[in-house]
């Protein structure tokens, strides 16, 4: 299908801190990446080449949390320059794996990692995109695979909304047929309670889900939480489980609370 | 050209690091006086959020310090937390982690080959404006690089933090059909990988005869997930007694610590692991490098490049070798039973020793945790190798020269902040 008539339109992939897992959703494309290289003008993409931080594009994918002072104040440049600005990841939509220091002393957490920590730029608090700024979009998932990016590329090309999938993961499973490791194993599964779009990989792997593209639509993580206690988990592990990869975003982070020692408990 | 000006080079280093790392030169008289390659890539923390975290957890954390290498990651874990439990996985775990790992050096060699190197060699800004001229080379890369991918997800569903690694071996083993349908896949991608090892042996390289000792795993295979820690320089030791040789210090130009072998600088990675494990080559590989005329020990870091190449070809051989004759096991895993202890993990990640260290109490829970990763280790020879290319082009060169040789110095490296020094926005300070 022929693009959209006019100019071409301009995009741009930003890093903040991350793993750089979510840049490979484009890497890995293989023949899509130079087919996608021919559609649009790829103005800003230090990993695959093109560098250009400061350039006004339509579309500016966000990779990674805010977590240093410079982080602050560069994704306010992003946002001024980026018509749409779209979120890749847990980094950038929930403040990532790296939020973990948000419960606790982040300087302090840097005192016992760094010897001289006064040298290292760094936040007390990790943070998602649209906690600094307005965010247009948000591609779920630790990491963001293929598929999604390239549907919001298209999407937004034709000037419509991508779609979200809001989903929970035990949908896919059942559409898939995947026993339900829950039920059927005693494994504390996240499924009931994260969206999909991952393809529901880990049941399909006879284990539990992990969370990893965050919380889906209309969750009810306190009763998910008590028949994870029903299965002889701790409350203190209860916590862990979901406060791990988006441990910064509701309601992930707010069950996390209620089932730690610091929290009131459901 | 007067002898006797002062040259300030600072060259930060934009985009990924963009605004937090630099690389800053300082000249005078026609001599490097002070050369900092730093990195300010904010931490992330992770030895200090695993402690408190259950060892079945481990796995899933550790890949996401880096989407390229995070089997690298998971298999340094895995190893470091089986020891701490005594836990033997077994002959099938250590033979399909051997795969597995294979998929990961497949993968990054490819990317970094093709998207992050090559196009210094030849010219273009990145792989996708080399594409137009070289279509046939970039379309291989990337096809390399998609079979590494598969292979990742063979065993973890998805090669970006896969899924289907834990301690004590696997959740789930691949379906036979599964593997018989991508080991003649991985076959058929051989003379690919001869290919592509003959056109990087082509490559003309800048010279480079530096002095550092190589250091990698050592046993009795190409090392991935075992072996002795071994350097060119003839230590053989226990990864137990990392300590006893190596040090880390942080300095005040970077967020990466500076790892030294007894005070001094050494290379870890590709070109490392030839240097000490050349007589460990399959037969095919070694034939391969023997046609290419690399002579070994190499003390050309450019080497690295072909050094890859190669182990792609190595990694596709070994893949092809071990998934022979597959046959699922009743249990892909080894009962783990968590108790208080400590255990060390080394494994070869793409681009270099990758070190553990973890403490757990009785429950299975971390009390301490260290990580070395490879770009620590070689940040420091890094360092070396720039002030060494630098002074021998001559600092009265062209400033667009000094940056493009930097930029090419460092990204040979493969670190983790290869994508970073795409830009080097130069400014030379002359007095």
């Amino acid at each position: 299908m022929a693009p959209a008539p006019g100019p071409r339109p301009r995009i741009a992939v930003h890093k903040f801190s991350s793993c750089d897992g979510c840049q490979l959703a484009f890497l890995d494309l293989g023949e899509d990446l130079i087919r996608l290289y021919e559609l649009v003008d790829i103005v800003h993409f230090a990993e695959a080449g093109p560098v250009d931080p400061e350039a006004e594009v339509d579309i500016a994918f966000v990779e990674g949390s805010v977590s240093s002072a410079d982080e602050a104040e560069r994704i306010q440049r992003v946002r001024a320059n980026a018509r749409v600005l779209v979120t890749i990841g847990a980094c950038a939509t929930s403040g990532g794996i790296q939020a973990l220091r948000n419960l606790h002393d982040g300087e302090q957490w840097l005192a016992d990692v760094y010897p001289s920590p006064e040298f290292v730029d760094s936040l007390a608090c990790s943070t998602g995109i649209a906690e600094n700024v307005a965010v247009d979009y948000e591609l779920w998932g630790c990491p963001v695979n293929g598929r999604q990016v390239l549907a919001a590329v298209r999407a937004l090309l034709w000037g419509v909304p991508p779609v979200e999938e809001a989903d929970k993961v035990c949908m896919e499973c059942k559409r898939d047929g995947n026993v339900c490791v829950l039920v059927s194993l005693g494994q504390p599964c996240l499924g009931p309670v994260t969206r999909t779009g991952c393809g529901a990989l880990c049941p399909a792997f006879g284990r539990d889900c992990y969370g990893c593209y965050g919380p889906a639509e209309n969750p009810n993580p306190d009763a998910l939480g008590r028949r994870f206690e029903g299965l002889g988990l701790l409350r203190e592990d209860v916590a862990r489980r979901f406060r791990f990869i988006h441990s910064n975003r509701a309601p992930m982070g707010e069950a996390g609370a209620r089932w730690a020692d610091d929290g009131d408990g459901p | 050209m007067s002898d006797d000006r002062r040259v300030d080079i600072n060259v930060p280093v934009l985009a990924r690091v963009e605004g937090e790392g630099a690389l800053r030169v300082t000249a005078e008289d026609g001599r490097i006086t002070d050369l900092q390659l730093r990195i300010y890539e904010p931490p992330r923390l992770f030895e200090r959020f695993l402690v408190g975290r259950a060892w079945h957890e481990v796995p899933d954390a550790v890949a996401r310090i880096c989407g390229i290498c995070p089997v690298a990651y998971q298999m340094s874990a895995v190893q470091a937390l089986e020891q701490a439990f005594g836990v033997d996985p077994g002959d099938w775990v250590r033979a399909m982690r051997r795969v597995f790992y294979c998929g990961e050096w497949i993968q990054s060699h490819a990317l970094h080959i093709h998207l992050l190197a090559a196009p210094d060699f030849f010219g273009y800004a990145g792989a996708l404006d080399m594409a137009a001229d070289y279509p046939d080379e970039v379309r291989r890369g990337m096809r390399l690089q998609a079979l590494g991918n598969e292979l990742m997800a063979l065993f973890g569903a998805r090669a970006v933090h896969p899924v289907g690694a834990r301690v004590g071996g696997f959740h789930r083993a691949p379906l036979a059909t599964a593997v018989a349908e991508l080991r003649g896949r991985l076959e058929a991608a051989l003379p690919e990988a001869e290919a592509l090892v003959r056109w990087c042996a082509a490559i003309g390289l800048p010279e480079a005869a530096q002095d550092f000792p190589s250091v990698a795993l050592r046993g009795a295979d190409y090392p991935m997930n075992a072996g002795r820690i071994a350097a060119t320089t003839g230590l053989d030791l226990d990864k137990a007694d990392w300590d006893s040789r190596f040090a880390e210090e942080q300095s005040p130009h970077s967020t990466a610590f500076h790892a030294r072998l007894d005070g001094a600088p050494y290379l870890v990675g590709p070109l490392a692991r030839l240097n000490v494990n050349a007589d460990r080559l399959p037969a095919e590989t070694a034939a391969l490098l023997a046609e290419s005329g690399l002579a070994l020990p190499s003390a050309n870091p450019f080497h690295s490049m072909l050094a890859r190449a190669l182990e792609i070809h190595l990694a596709l051989t070994e893949a092809v070798r071990l998934l022979a004759d597959y046959a699922a096991p009743d249990r892909p895993f080894a009962e783990v039973t968590p108790r208080a202890g400590t255990g060390f993990g080394a494994t070869e990640a793409p681009r270099g020793v990758l070190w553990h260290r973890y403490e757990t109490d009785e429950r299975g829970l971390l009390t301490a945790s260290r990580i070395v990763p490879p770009t620590a280790q070689n940040q420091a020879r890094i360092e070396d190798d720039l002030r060494q290319a630098l002074e021998g082009r001559g600092l009265d060169a062209p400033d667009d020269e000094l940056r493009r040789l930097g930029e090419q110095v460092i990204r040979n490296y493969d670190p983790c902040i290869s994508c970073a020094t795409h830009f080097l926005d130069l400014t030379v300070e002359r007095r």
